[in-house]
This record gives structure tokens, sequence and C-alpha cells, in this order.
């Protein structure tokens, strides 16, 4: 037994290493496909420790949320950001990232700092999910850096899902889920979230031609030269 | 008994290695559908070579005979450095992953000498982009070894993979991403696609080509021996400390045995993995191999954060 | 018959071995075994001397060592009048001073003991400390190895200017005087003689770097130099001051007894470091140093980078380590970032050079940033009580800091010869030099080795030990810090992947190749034996200390024990020829071995496949994929090789890039022009020169050029001053 719980956490461990990494890699993405497919497998991973801490912690609810995880967030989502990427001629445009490495370092020091600042939390908490608050805690921050340094809307959709999945498999691990309830309103939250999302999409479009949301300053009073300037400043910063 | 061991392992290096570039041209012919070559045709090629006539620019200086033996002698001693069949031998302790590290270093600059010492111009194209691409490769392998070593307490790669041999089973989430930076650092260090086309000789992409261009005769088998070396070196690296089962803790025959089988499985397997990046990939542009390279160094960085987040606590 | 002519003969040949010098090189004495004999009877002689009086010598021989070269210094004053005084007297002073410095260095800093002496100079109530002690003793080793190699390579090379316009009086009293004052600083055991010893040093030195006046860059250089040496020493006097102030007096062991607040420690170690690190060239304090250095002969530019920088380093060591003691992790943070930095961007900037001196000049700043990362991390590990870990990074520092002296002095005395022969010192000029000077090629190879951090040269050695100190982070309590330090010592592999590519460059195209100018082409093929000589004893000690490290490993925690009283546990756990620094299991090197296993596959390689009946080589015209016809000018040049690396890293220079064609004949003729400048000099230099210039025009108002108000000045400040004093 004591070797099974071993081989547990250290299961878990690699999961949460993994979803780390994927957000990691996920802000280095340019191509708006593969990060989704990111996302996909993101969710995928995240479907897979609630169905393993719902089998060694025997908790039968947590499998009804690994369901969800997997209908939402690897099927769903997923599959409807392709259907508006596909939509609306997005596969072939880039999202560029100034300075990748610089942001990978960037993202690499937050990872430091989150460690830093969950340090006091780490010594109160349990023994077996000691750590893991500080690795979701920088996937979390890691979410909201896509958000800052990627331009195109769609990837601001997903750096939002990925803080999501953060604080989801936190509460997976740590407490063992939440209450039923909650769970299945965060994930209807999240599905209405991303219908709007979709909806949204279009009606950017429409409005600015484009799914680049720099390109909202033109909505402000500004003129045009200032938006061309601006364009050339580092992004995210 | 162990040196016999150390030294049948040195010599099955040497003599394994181009077996190993014959089966990765089979793996690759088979999947492309084109009729393979013999498993045993860089034996011949090496064979042809030695045999053959050396012709030497009438400009070189000594450096230019000097580096092929040089090149090839660190390629042998680091095959009694990096375990291949058994975990405990004489030579291991020689010297440790950092050292190992510095000789390749040797052989490659001597090698871009020897690139530079004709005075033409593709010899200086290729010494200095093997020297870019190294330079930048350095941190990313140092980064990997320092994952390693924070983790096992030692840079010695025997000290390593026995800690590893006894605390199976274990997954180490930072092993998984060192594993990954050092499989990139690999491929860039035996220009292999996406970073350098072993089969290229096309004036403005080649690498390694270009340095070696001037070389022929024996000059050549010994860099392309060296070569092939160097590429069973990394296989063997990259398996042994991220896979260790199968490496012999003792000397009798029938664990040896077994670790022939095991690493003749787990190199097959490696090539097979690599075979497979090199058909899905086309060869990056040069200045895509620093991004390469980059994440190399990112994975080994995120390897090493993580394993002070999770694993120690 | 040789036995007695050997015994009693060799007082005699010394007039001989004075004659060598008189003949101004080794080359044309016809005698060698009767020189040698000489030169070996004086070693007995010192080693005699050793035997009888023991360690007591140690202290008389290094102020031998200082006075010497005082002598030397100030027999230059005639060599005006004789210039060959200089060849003839200067230099052999400085020899020997070199071997008295060297013997009373390796005594000291073997044995654990001090020596003391109070001269009654100075101040009344303060006369001169001198103290030698371990850590000098060490540091009394660089300063002559290097000295003994320039003492030897000197004669020559100052021929040139005997005959030229300048004066070689100066340059030979502004050398003995540069070098007393850097034995001074490391004998010195009180703040006053330090600055005394220091200041001597510093302006010694200038008169060195503007000694070719006549060009304007020469003496903008020199200036600067001058202006950051005094600003530094200001910076020293500061620290000084806070330790005397909260303290007892100015010797040393007073300062030490001081026991200061956390903060002011903290000031007093931040002012000493940007005093030290000023003078040691640390990024961003480094703006003279890539200016000063290529512009003195190039033997000066071999004392400056190779020794001179160490003595900051002493200086800095002696600081922070002995006198100022309890450190604190933040301030071993500080200095690992910025040694991290300058390694970085020092050999980031060499790397773009194209003038050989100014490219050394630049990875001299590099070295130095290895060197202060070493001793960052030995803080840190000293303010978190583990000691042994602290000593590792101390013996990594200070064994880098003998290696570089030794391998950047044999890179500037090669620079240097090549100046000589052929001069030249722009290596898009250069080509080919390995076939006209074919044993300066091989020195320079193996300090270009040996600087490249490529086993089995010494470089590595130093290199390794530093990785191995920074691989025990995990004993430290800090996550942070655990996952920091990892960080800077990837950014060390970086230096070291770059300094190979780098001097990968320097030698490809210095030496192979073609020529790539009628000048160098013309270079005969003429190498002096006492250049060779002078550089042999540097790339020999390079291969020494890179294949028995151990030995030096020992002598380095003897001096780690005398500065902090804990050595390494485990150094003499397997034998002379390992190198195990914290534990067998952890980490081993057994470099001779390893040298040995090397040449082993060599001949074999060698045996068995040169044999096979291919001896036979063909000479041919170079393949070069069929395009023949090459010209010198299709080599690659040092631009066209450091491209990628300006591309990758174009942050970190200012590039500016011309192309200019002629009008008359579009498409040939073609003008590239290439600059890459310091990205510092617009970010740090140029905003604090700004504020300057606009703090002097403020200032300058009080000055009106009226002498009655000047005369006001001085009547207010003396009625001011006794008020105070009332």
């Amino acid at each position: 037994m004591q070797t099974l719980s071993s081989l547990y956490d250290q299961i878990v461990f690699l999961l949460a290493a993994l979803i780390l990494f994927t957000s990691f890699v996920m802000l280095a993405q340019t191509r708006l496909i593969s990060l989704v497919n990111l996302f996909a497998l993101q969710g995928l991973l995240l479907a897979v420790t609630t169905v393993l801490v719902a089998v060694v912690q025997e908790t039968a609810h947590l499998l009804v949320s690994a369901g969800l995880t997997l209908a939402l967030k690897v099927l769903l989502i997923p599959g409807l950001l392709h259907y508006l990427i596909l939509r609306m001629e997005l596969h072939r445009t880039e999202d560029p990232i100034r300075r990748p490495l610089g942001l990978l370092l960037g993202a690499a020091s937050l990872m430091v700092f989150s460690y830093y600042t969950i340090l006091p939390v780490v010594h109160l908490s349990l023994l077996a999910t000691r750590n893991l608050i500080a690795a979701s805690s920088a996937s979390f921050l890691l979410g909201m850096l896509l958000m800052i340094s990627h331009r195109q809307a769609v990837s601001q959709v997903v750096g939002f899902m990925t803080m999501e999945n953060a604080l989801f498999f936190l509460a997976v691990v740590s407490t063992y889920g939440m209450p039923l309830v909650v769970e299945l309103g965060i994930a209807f939250d999240v599905m209405v979230a991303a219908v709007i999302f979709g909806v949204f999409f279009f009606h950017i479009r429409e409005s600015i031609d484009s799914l680049d949301v720099d390109a909202l300053s033109a909505l402000s009073e500004s003129t045009v030269e200032e938006i061309q300037q601006g364009e050339n400043l580092p992004q995210g910063e | 008994m162990a040196w016999l061991v150390n030294v049948l392992q040195i010599v099955l290096f040497v003599a394994a290695s181009p077996l190993l570039v014959g089966w990765i041209k089979k793996l690759k012919c088979w999947s492309q559908n084109r009729r393979a070559p013999s498993i045993l045709q860089p034996y011949r090629d090496l064979a042809k070579l030695l045999r053959k006539e050396t012709v030497v620019p009438e400009r070189a200086s000594w450096v230019f005979r000097l580096s092929p033996y040089l090149i090839f002698a660190v390629a042998v001693l680091a095959c009694a450095i990096v375990p291949l069949l058994a975990v405990h031998l004489p030579t291991a302790a020689l010297a440790d992953v950092i050292v190992l590290v510095g000789f390749l270093a040797l052989a490659r600059f001597f090698q871009a000498l020897a690139g530079l010492d004709v005075g033409t111009a593709f010899g200086g194209m290729g010494s200095s982009r093997e020297m870019t691409i190294a330079s930048l490769a350095e941190p990313a392998m140092l980064m990997v070894v320092f994952t390693l070593a924070v983790s096992m307490g030692t840079t010695n790669l025997a000290s390593a993979i026995e800690t590893l041999l006894h605390q199976l089973p274990l997954i180490r989430p930072s092993f998984v991403f060192a594993a990954l930076g050092l499989a990139l650092v690999a491929v860039a260090e035996t220009g292999r696609i996406p970073v350098d086309n072993p089969a290229t000789h096309l004036e403005l992409t080649m690498i390694h080509e270009a340095m070696i261009l001037e070389y022929s005769g024996h000059h050549l088998a010994l860099i392309e021996w060296a070569a092939q070396i160097r590429l069973m070196l990394y296989g063997a690296l990259l398996v042994n400390v991220f896979l260790p089962w199968g490496l012999a803790e003792s000397f009798d025959p029938s664990s040896l045995g077994l670790g022939l089988l095991a690493i003749a499985v787990k190199l097959g397997g490696l090539a097979g993995l690599l075979v497979l990046v090199e058909i899905l990939l086309a060869k990056m542009r040069l200045f895509r191999a620093p991004q390469f390279l980059g994440f190399a160094y990112l994975l080994a960085l995120v390897g090493m954060l993580i394993h002070v987040i999770l694993e120690v606590g | 018959m040789m036995t007695p002519r050997f015994s009693l003969g060799f007082l005699q040949d010394s007039k001989l071995l004075l004659e060598a010098w008189l003949g101004a090189g080794l080359g044309r004495l016809r005698q060698r075994s009767r020189f040698i004999a000489a030169t070996l009877g004086w070693i007995g002689l010192l080693l005699l001397a050793l035997l009888l009086l023991g360690r007591q010598v140690a202290l008389p021989f290094c102020l031998l060592s200082v006075a010497l070269a005082l002598t030397s210094g100030l027999t230059g004053l005639w060599a005006d009048k004789y210039p060959q005084l200089v060849a003839q007297v200067c230099f052999p002073l400085l020899l020997w001073s070199g071997i008295a410095g060297l013997t009373g260095g390796l005594i000291a800093a073997t044995g654990q003991f001090s020596q003391e002496i109070t001269l009654p100079f100075g101040l009344p109530w303060l006369s001169w400390h001198l103290t030698l002690d371990a850590l000098s003793g060490f540091f009394f080793i660089v300063v002559s190895a290097v000295l003994l190699a320039v003492a030897l390579f000197g004669p020559q090379y100052v021929r040139e200017y005997e005959s030229g316009p300048y004066s070689p009086g100066l340059l030979a009293l502004a050398t003995g005087l540069f070098v007393a004052g850097m034995q001074s600083v490391l004998l010195a055991a009180d703040a006053f003689f330090f600055m005394i010893a220091w200041e001597l040093m510093s302006v010694a030195s200038y008169f060195l770097v503007a000694y070719t006046h006549e060009k304007a860059e020469n003496r903008q250089a020199s200036f600067l130099y001058l202006l950051m040496a005094e600003v530094g020493a200001l910076f020293i006097i500061l620290a000084f001051g806070v330790l005397v102030g909260f303290g007892e007096g100015f010797t040393f062991a007073k300062m030490k007894a001081t026991e200061l607040s956390l903060a002011w420690a903290a000031v007093a170690f931040t002012l000493g470091l940007i005093g030290f690190g000023m003078k040691a060239g640390l990024v961003p304090l480094h703006a003279w140093l890539p200016e000063a250095h290529p512009v003195a002969p190039s033997h000066i530019s071999a004392l400056m980078s190779g020794v001179m920088l160490k003595v900051a380093v002493y200086g800095f060591i002696r600081f922070s380590f002995d006198l100022l003691g309890e450190l604190h992790w933040g301030e071993g943070l500080a200095v690992l970032v910025a040694g991290s930095f300058s390694a970085v961007f020092g050999i980031l900037l060499a790397f773009q050079q194209t003038n050989l001196k100014r490219l050394l000049a630049y990875s001299s700043v590099e070295n130095i940033g290895i060197i202060f990362t070493g001793l960052g991390l030995s803080i840190l590990f000293y303010s978190e009580h583990k000691e042994t870990l602290g000593a590792i990074g101390l013996i990594a520092a200070l064994y880098h800091t003998l290696n570089h002296a030794l391998f950047k002095s044999l890179l500037f005395l090669g620079a240097g010869a090549i100046l000589q022969r052929s001069h030249e010192s722009n290596l898009e000029r250069m080509g080919g030099l390995i076939s006209r000077m074919p044993v300066t090629a091989v020195l320079f190879l193996i300090g270009c080795l040996s600087i490249s951090a490529l086993p089995p040269f010494n470089g590595f050695v130093s290199e390794w030990l530093t990785y191995q100190a920074a691989l025990q982070v995990s004993v430290l309590d800090s996550g942070v810090l655990r996952s920091f330090v990892p960080m800077t010592a990837a950014l060390l592999a970086l230096t070291g992947g770059l300094a190979a590519a780098c001097f990968a460059k320097v030698f490809g195209v210095a030496f192979l190749g073609v020529p790539r100018s009628h000048h160098v082409q013309r270079v005969r093929r003429l190498e002096p034996l006492s250049v060779l000589v002078g550089m042999s004893w540097l790339a020999g000690l390079c291969l020494v200390l890179g294949i028995l490290p151990a030995s030096m490993l020992r002598l380095l925690e003897g001096v780690a024990i005398s500065l902090t009283g804990v050595g390494l546990p485990s150094s003499a756990s397997h034998g002379w020829l390992w190198l195990v620094p914290v534990a067998p299991e952890t980490a081993s090197y057994a470099a001779l071995w390893v040298f040995l296993a090397l040449g082993l596959a060599w001949i074999l390689a060698f045996r068995l496949l040169y044999r096979n009946g291919n001896r036979a080589e063909r000479l041919a015209y170079p393949w070069d994929c069929g395009f023949g016809n090459l010209t010198p000018r299709m080599q690659y040049s040092a631009t066209a090789f450091a491209m990628p690396i300006r591309r990758i890293f174009a942050g970190a220079f200012v590039v500016r890039e011309e192309v200019e064609e002629p009008a008359l004949d579009p498409g040939r003729g073609l003008r590239y022009r290439l600059h890459v400048d310091d990205r510092l000099w617009g970010m740090f230099y140029e905003p604090v020169a700004y504020a300057l210039r606009f703090g002097v025009r403020y200032v300058g108002r009080i000055q009106m050029g009226n002498i009655r108000v000047y005369l006001g000045y001085s009547f207010f400040t003396l009625i001011f001053l006794l008020w105070v004093t009332s």
C-alpha cells in the first residue's frame, strides 16, 4: 500500500508537471490550431488526473467531473474553436510573439516566483499535496501571461480556459474536487463562456475586420497614426 | 574482469556504431518505400575510404592532418566514459559528464580549425555555423546535466545510473523534461534533421559537411567514423540515463548478455524515433536553430524548476 | 670534469648569463650549456637559502622582489641616454624580481603562517605595515609567473621602441614602478599603504597606456583609464573609510576586528565591489578596459590583463573575505549576477572584435566574470554556513585567477609577437601565420585551447570546479536560490561555448588559411628564442595545471584554510592524480589518466590506420566543391565568422552597417562598413556623462574668473571653518 500510494503521488506529480508544461508550450505557440490542440491535450491530462484521483481516493462524483472535463475541454470547446478558426480562415495567420525566448525566460522566472509566494502555504499544507499548489498556481499565472502576450482573441480565450484548468486541477488533487453542484455550475459557465466568445468573435470581426485585439484600440478616439505607432511597441510588456 | 569488460565495451562502441547508422538508413528507406541498402553498408563505405588514396590540399597545415586523429581519439575516449553494457566500469570514474562535454568540445574545436585551415569559403562557413550551434547547444546540454546532477547529487554517470536503478520504479517529472531537452541537444550535436542534414551537399545549407569538404581517404574515414560513434554515444546516453533497465550491474556473462540485448533493443527503438522525426520534419533554416536550442535549454530549465518545486518540497 | 666546473664556475658563468641579456636574447648565445649551468646554479643557491633559513625567507624574498622591480624602474631613468640599458639591465632585473617573488610566494602560499614587518615610512603615527600570508603568497605567484615570461619576452619587443620617437626610459621606469606597485598592494596590511601602492600601480600603468601618445584615440583611452581608475580608488577609500570609521584604526588587523551592523556592512561591501570591480573590469564598469589594454605595448598589455586585474581581484577577496568577514547571501547573489553578466557580455563583445588585442581585452572582462561567479558562489555558501562548499567556490575562483593570468598573458605576448613581425593587429588582414611563425602558432594554440575551457588544459579545470560548486546548490535552504544558481551555471556554459567559438575564430583566421594582406605574406620566418622561451613557460604551465590539477588544488586549499579556516574534506582521499572536490561518488576527474588515455587512443588510431599502405598522401589544389580559382579574399573573414552570433544576440550590441556603392562604377568596388558597439555606452556611460556635464554647467557659475571673488571664497571658507572648530 505504501508503494502504491507513493506511486500515486508520483503519477500526480508527473501529471502536474505535464499540465504545467503544456501551459508553458502554449505560451510559445504562434499557430492558433496547435494552440487549441495543446489546450485539448491539457484537458485530457486534466481528465486523466481526475479519473486517477477518483479511483484511488474512491470519490465517485469525481468521475462525473472527469466525464464533464473530457466532454467540454477535450471535445466540445476545442472543437468549437477549431470550427471558428476554420470558419474565419485564421488557420494560416500567425500570432506573432516578440522575443519568444525572452517571454519563455519570463515564464520560467514566473514559475520561481509562484513557488516563492506559495512557500508559506506549502509548509502549512498536507503532505500529499504540498508543492502541487505551487505548480498549479504557476500554471494559472502562465495562463494569464498567455492572455497578455498574445494578440489574437482566440489565444486569449485559450489563456482564460488554461487559468480555469489550473484552478480545477488544484481543486481535484488537493481537496478531491469541489461539491458536484459547484463543479457542474462551473462547467456550465465555461461552456456558456465559450459560446459567448464564439458569438463575440463574429461581432468583433464584423466591426473591425480582424481578430487582433490590438486593433480594438481603433474603436477609441485616437488617430490612426497613434495606433500604428502602438503596433511598433513591444507586445505584452 | 572489469577491465576486460571495459575494453570490450569500448570495442563494441567503436565497432557497432556504423551498424546503428546502417539501421537508421534502413528504417528510413523502409518508411519512405525505397529499397534499402544493406545494413552493413556503412562498414563498406568506411573500408573503401580507408583503402583509397588520401588527397590533402597543398596549403593545409599540420592542423588539417592532426584533426581527424584527434577527433577519432576523443570519440574513443568518450566511449570509455558512457556506460553501454555495464554500470561499474573502471574507466567511468576517470571523468564525469562535464568532462565528457568538454572533450567533445575539444574535438569540435579542432574540426572547426581544420575547416578554416584550407582557406576556402565553404570550410569557414561550416566552421562558423558549427561553432555557433555548438555554443548554443552547450548550455542546453549542461542544463540537462545540471538537472540530473542536482536531483541525483552527482555528475558521475555511473553513480547517477546506479542511484536510478535502485530507486525504481520511479517517475520523476523533471527527468521527462531533461530527457526531451537532451534529445533535442543530441539532434543538434550529431547534425541530424532538423538542424543539419547529414546527406546534403547543397552549398548553402550544409554545416558539418562544409567543414569536412576537403577531407578524403582515411582522414575522411576517421571523421565519418567518429561522427557515427558520436551518434551512438548520444543515443546510449539518452537511453541509459533515462531508461537504465537492463544495464549489467555485475560482470557475469548472463547479465552482460542481458545488457547487450537491452541496449540493442533500446537503441533500435530510439533509431525508430529518430527516423520518425526525420521523415516528418524538414530541415530548419540556420537562424531557426537558436530557437530550437533555446527550447531545449528551456525544457531542461523547466525540468530543473519542477525538480525544485515538486520533488524537493 | 664537468662537476667541479659546474659547482664553482656558475658564479663566474653568471657573467655569461648577464651577457646573454646584453645580447638581448638567448639566440645569440653560443655556449648554451654554460648558460644553463649558470641558471641551475642560481636556482640551487636559492634552494640552499631556503633550506638553511626555512620559511622565514618568504617575506625577505618578496621584499627583494619589490626592491628589484623598483631598481629596474629607477635604472630606466638613465635609459634615455643609454637605450641598451632597457634590455640589458631593466628586464633582467625584472626577471630576477620574478624569480624572487615566485620563490617567496610559493613558500608563503604552501605554509600556514603569516609574516609581518613594519617599515618606518609614511605618516608619523602610522608606519607602513606589510604582511605576507597564504593569500598574498598565492597572488605573488600569479604576479611573478607572468612577470618571468614578460621579462623574457620584453627585450626583443622593446627594441622597436629604442629607435622610435618614444622614450625608452619612460617605458622602463613606468614598467618597474607598475610592477613594484602591484607587488606592494599584495603586501600592504594597512589602508594607507594599500592606497599608496594602489595609486602607484594605477598611475604608472597610466603612463604605459599613454606611451604611444601621438594618436588622439590613445590619449583618449588613457584619459578614460585614469579617470575610471581614480573614481574606483575613491570608492575603495570610502569602503575602507566605513571600516575605519566604525573601528579602531587603519591597519588591516584592526579593521578586521570592526563590528558592523548589517546595513553598514552592506554599504561597505557595495562600495568595495564597485571600487575593486571597476579596476577588475566588471560589467558595467568595464568601459576603460577594452580601450586601454590594446593601446599599451603588448608585454604591458599582458601585465595589465594578466596581472593588474588579478590584483583587483586580490583586493576584493582581501576586503570581503578577510576584512569584512561575515557576509550576507544577498551580497553573494549580487556578485554572482555581476559575474555571470560580465562573463556573457564580455565574450559576446569579444567575439565581434576584429582587432586582436581589443578582442583579448574584452575576453578579460569575460574571465573576470567567471572569477566573480566563483566568488559569488563562495560567498553564498559561506553565508549559509556551508564552509566546505564555500571553499570550493573560492578555490575555483582562485584557480581561474591563476589560469587566466597565464593564458591571457600568453595570448597577449603572442599578439605582440605577431604585431612585431607583421605590424598587424587586425585579424582581417592576417592569415597563414602558422607556416611563418610555426612555434608561436603552437604556443598560441595552447593559449586558445586553455582560454576556451577545453580539456586537458587548465581553463577547463577551473570551470569544472566552478560547475561543481554550483551543482551543490541543493544544500541551500532557499528554493529560489536553488533554482537560480543553476541558471547562472548555464550562463557560464554559454560563455564557455562562445569562448570556444571566439578563439576558434582567432586562431583560424590569424594562423590558418592563406595571408589576407601583402605585409603578412612577407613575414619572414624568424622567431627569437627568448620570446619563445617566455611564451613556452606560460604554455607549459597551462598544460601542467591542466593535467596535474590536484597538487594546485592542495595549495589553494591552504589559501582557503588560512582565509576562512575550513578546507575540503576529501581532496586528499584519492591521491594526487584525482581531482575530487566534494566526494568521490559525486564527481571525480583524473586529468592525467584521461590525458594519457587520449594519447593512447590517438596512438592506436594512428598505428592502425596509418600503417595500412595509405601513407601516401597526394597534395592537390583544394577542391572547394569544384569552384576553383581561390583568392585569399574568398576565405571566411573574422567578421563573417562572427555573423551568426551577431544576429542571434543582436540585442547585446549596437550594430551599424553601411554599404557604399561608388556612383561611377556601380556593382564594383562595393564598400561595406560594420560597427559593433558596446550597448552599455549608451545605456550607462552617456547618461552619466550627460548628467555630469549638466551639473558642471551649474557649478561652473561660481567660477567667475575674478581674483577678488576667489579670495572671497577662501575668506568665507576660513570664517566658516573657524566657526565650526570653535
